[in-house]
């Protein structure tokens, strides 16, 4: 494939876009990426982890200018970091973190450690969320006996 | 204790060239990031808020330390009270992070007196906990950090969140904070031109490799480190596990790489070693980049057996030592680019020599 820019050299970068469900190629050789600069983020110079998640970041943004109340970062201000400001900010922040999340991790829910003074309350609720899946998994395979044990257990847990 | 120590002594226990596959793992490494309830991060700090972090950490120390033998003490170091090149051989030994010198009036570390253990507060986030440990130990070193950051979690509200887990300064370490990373030695897959394509399939998986000592993404040394991307929705054993399988395939493909060069052109691989070693032994000029290569080339010959009574330590401790701050820092004089080249030559040279007259390499 020859540069759709130049028309001379092979084409060696290949770009896709996808805004609003709206596909757009381009198949450029890389002096030409090179020189448009701006329309092919990968090839700027100084690209690096912090441009890609503000980049991330930016795709997530709303209208409406969000502050955290705790140290006053703007969300804007946070896209352009990449950090934030105090703990507060994940709370402030909260409607428009899941997507970020799931870019950088894949996933957006913690299963790791948890502080040993709150490990209490929180892993009786852990396992409360594990036994009420088993229990709808059990149900659905209408093994009723089974879904009953773990109901008493549930019942169990959330009294004490 | 203390402070002379980690400034002037290169040798840390993570160089000792012990512990498992150290003939390709150099160090272990495990990193939790973890910040206070209340407190800005320390990017938007002010001095008064940073202070008021540095003040509640440092009065935790002593009661942390009451039930730690000697060599895993805790020692207080501020920044603040470091000199500049003080600074940057603790960030060459690999004890704090540059970044933890970006504004050193409100930053310090928390040292353990083997040096497997530091605490930086205020970097990135109010605490860093790191573990270094020697050869591939990532296990042990996630299990000291764990029971570090239990003594901290103790003692210090910390900002957790229920939902996002332990909350941090940068999204890319939310959830469990973890790093776990691993220092390879890697020159028989450079050498025989595979490096790429492993990187590639790393990347796929959800680690992340650098080169070391060098600049960018260039490897100097042939020392690489491989870390994890993800810190969320998996738990710290699960991350663990996954750099490990990875990191003993990589192991195995260096080790057959290794004997696939043994085999097929041992005679250019003794010569390229043997040349390293004499060059070592005999310049009177030698740059960084250039040590870097020639120590890995004398590595992989002591590693293949190639050459004998070399210690891998010393090659590992020579890779601190020549860095140009502790190199200044050893002989006592700010030295210039081209006189740290010089220095730097006769530092090795001695080395290579003491090692001979202690029972001798022998080719």
């Amino acid at each position: 494939m020859i540069c759709q820019h130049c028309g001379m050299k092979p084409a060696t970068i290949h770009f896709t876009k996808i805004v609003n469900g709206e596909k757009s190629e381009s198949h450029v050789c890389e002096s030409c990426a090179r020189d448009q600069g701006d329309a092919f983020p990968g090839m700027q110079p100084t690209f690096s982890i912090q441009n890609l998640l503000s980049g991330m970041m930016a795709q997530v943004q709303q209208p409406v200018e969000q502050r955290c109340e705790s140290c006053g970062l703007s969300y804007s201000q946070f896209s352009k970091l990449g950090r934030f400001g105090c703990s507060d900010c994940y709370r402030h922040f909260e409607t428009r973190l899941e997507p970020l999340f799931r870019r950088v991790h894949g996933h957006t829910s913690h299963i790791g450690k948890i502080p040993n003074r709150t490990a209490g309350q929180l892993k009786i609720k852990r396992e409360l969320v594990d036994l009420k899946k088993q229990m709808q998994f059990h149900i659905e395979r209408q093994e009723f006996e089974q879904a009953a044990n773990i109901r008493d257990r549930i019942k169990e847990l959330g009294d004490s | 204790m203390g402070l002379n120590k980690f400034i002037h002594e290169a040798m840390s226990e993570w160089m000792r060239g012990e512990g498992p596959e150290s003939d390709i793992v150099i160090s272990s490494r495990v990193r939790i990031a973890r910040n206070l309830a209340g407190h800005p991060f320390p990017m938007l700090a002010t001095t008064i808020q940073a202070e008021q972090v540095l003040a509640d950490v440092k009065a935790i120390v002593h009661p942390m330390n009451e039930h730690r033998s000697e060599s895993e003490k805790l020692a207080w170091i501020q920044m603040a009270d470091l000199d500049d090149l003080q600074q940057q051989v603790l960030v060459e030994k690999h004890l704090i992070s540059p970044n933890l010198l970006k504004d050193g009036r409100k930053s310090a570390v928390l040292l353990s007196e083997n040096e497997a253990v530091s605490v930086m507060v205020n970097e990135e986030d109010h605490l860093r906990i790191q573990c270094l440990y020697p050869g591939l130990q990532v296990k042990e070193a996630w299990q000291q950090a764990n029971e570090i950051d239990d003594l901290l979690e103790a003692r210090l509200d910390y900002a957790f969140d229920e939902h996002r887990g332990y909350l941090t300064s940068c999204p890319t370490n939310v959830g469990t904070g973890i790093r776990a990373s691993v220092m390879l030695h890697l020159p028989a897959l450079v050498m025989t031109k595979q490096m790429s394509r492993i990187l590639t399939a790393i990347t796929q998986v959800g680690l992340a490799v650098r080169g070391i000592y060098g600049e960018g993404s260039e490897a100097v040394g042939n020392l690489f480190q491989i870390s994890n991307q993800i810190t969320l929705g998996q738990t710290e054993m699960e991350i663990i596990d996954n750099l490990l399988g990875v990191v003993v395939q990589i192991i195995e493909h260096e080790r057959a790489a290794r004997e696939m060069l043994v085999r097929d052109s041992k005679v250019r691989i003794q010569d390229k070693v043997q040349r390293s070693y004499g060059v070592l032994s005999h310049a009177a000029i030698m740059d960084s980049k250039e040590a870097a290569g020639r120590l890995s080339d004398v590595r992989l010959g002591i590693d293949m057996k190639l050459i004998a009574g070399v210690s891998a330590g010393i090659l590992n401790e020579l890779m601190v030592m020549t860095q140009p701050a502790f190199l200044q820092q050893y002989f006592q004089e700010k030295l210039s680019p081209d006189e740290r080249d010089i220095r730097r030559a006769q530092m090795i040279r001695e080395r290579m020599q003491q090692t001979k007259s202690n029972g001798g390499a022998s080719l």
